[in-house]
């Protein structure tokens, strides 16, 4: 069962993330001061994908929640980084990012490290 | 083109921006983790149960400090590339297993560790060559 529940949250979290990396660029940058917050949510209103990715990141969430009820934080956490592993795929062979041979190798590190964590 | 008081000042804004969601995404998951056991009812695809669970401080806290840390990293989206943010911010995993460890009492096996040591050295390798090409492409546009 935590398996289903870090696959749903791994899944969830990559489109996420995708949606809201590609809306953000177009949207130009943004901060984190007060003003900087009420101009990034009225971006988000305004931006339909961006929506979709909150979604995405909101079912994440909840399956999270369930999984750090059953499980200690020490493997839940460390599991969500499976996403990234999965992003950098995506990052090169969907938003077309230059991934380079160490980059390659340290995304390659990190899966490793999710398969002892989970083991 | 930039010039380099303005490249650094870009990349401390950048860093501090990163330090601030570490931060909110450490205090978060502690606190989602310690609330969530303490609520009796198991969790399943129902999402009232999740609003329910909510109502504990601990897990309200966690959702408060999750929400502001997503906001926090939708600004760093905006100042750095998808494939600088998610390995630098893989950080994080390795403080979660030290905050869950020391506060949660978690117990950690040498083979937990030896992957936790794993995704960080991954991270530092993957964050080491990594460029801001989101700032480059606004200073050529």
């Amino acid at each position: 069962m935590k398996w289903v529940l870090v696959a749903a949250m791994v899944v969830a979290t990559v489109l996420g993330d995708l949606l809201q990396s590609h809306e953000m660029k177009q949207a130009g940058e943004q901060s984190v001061s007060a003003r900087g917050f009420a101009r990034l949510l009225h971006v988000i209103a305004q931006r339909r994908l961006l929506i979709l990715g909150i979604a995405c990141n909101a079912v994440s969430f909840f399956s999270f929640m369930a999984l750090v009820q059953t499980e200690p934080l020490s493997f839940a956490v460390p599991a969500s980084s499976a996403s990234f592993v999965l992003e950098t795929l995506l990052a090169k062979f969907v938003l077309h990012e230059k991934l380079g041979a160490r980059r390659t190798a340290g995304a390659l590190a990190v899966l490793a490290g999710v398969v002892l964590v989970g083991g | 083109m930039t010039n380099p008081s303005q490249r650094s000042a870009a990349l401390l804004k950048t860093y501090s921006v990163l330090l601030f969601f570490l931060a909110l995404k450490a205090a978060g998951n502690s606190a989602m983790a310690w609330g969530m056991k303490q609520v009796p009812e198991r969790m399943s695809i129902n999402p009232a149960l999740y609003l329910h669970a909510m109502l504990n401080p601990f897990v309200a806290m966690g959702v408060v400090a999750l929400i502001l840390a997503l906001l926090t990293r939708m600004a760093l989206f905006s100042l750095a590339d998808l494939s600088f943010v998610l390995p630098v911010t893989a950080i994080g995993y390795v403080i979660a297993v030290f905050l869950g460890k020391v506060f949660l009492h978690e117990t950690v096996t040498h083979q937990r560790w030896l992957g936790t040591l794993l995704i960080f050295a991954g991270a530092v390798l993957v964050g080491s060559t990594s460029r801001n090409t989101t700032a480059s492409r606004v200073g050529s546009a």
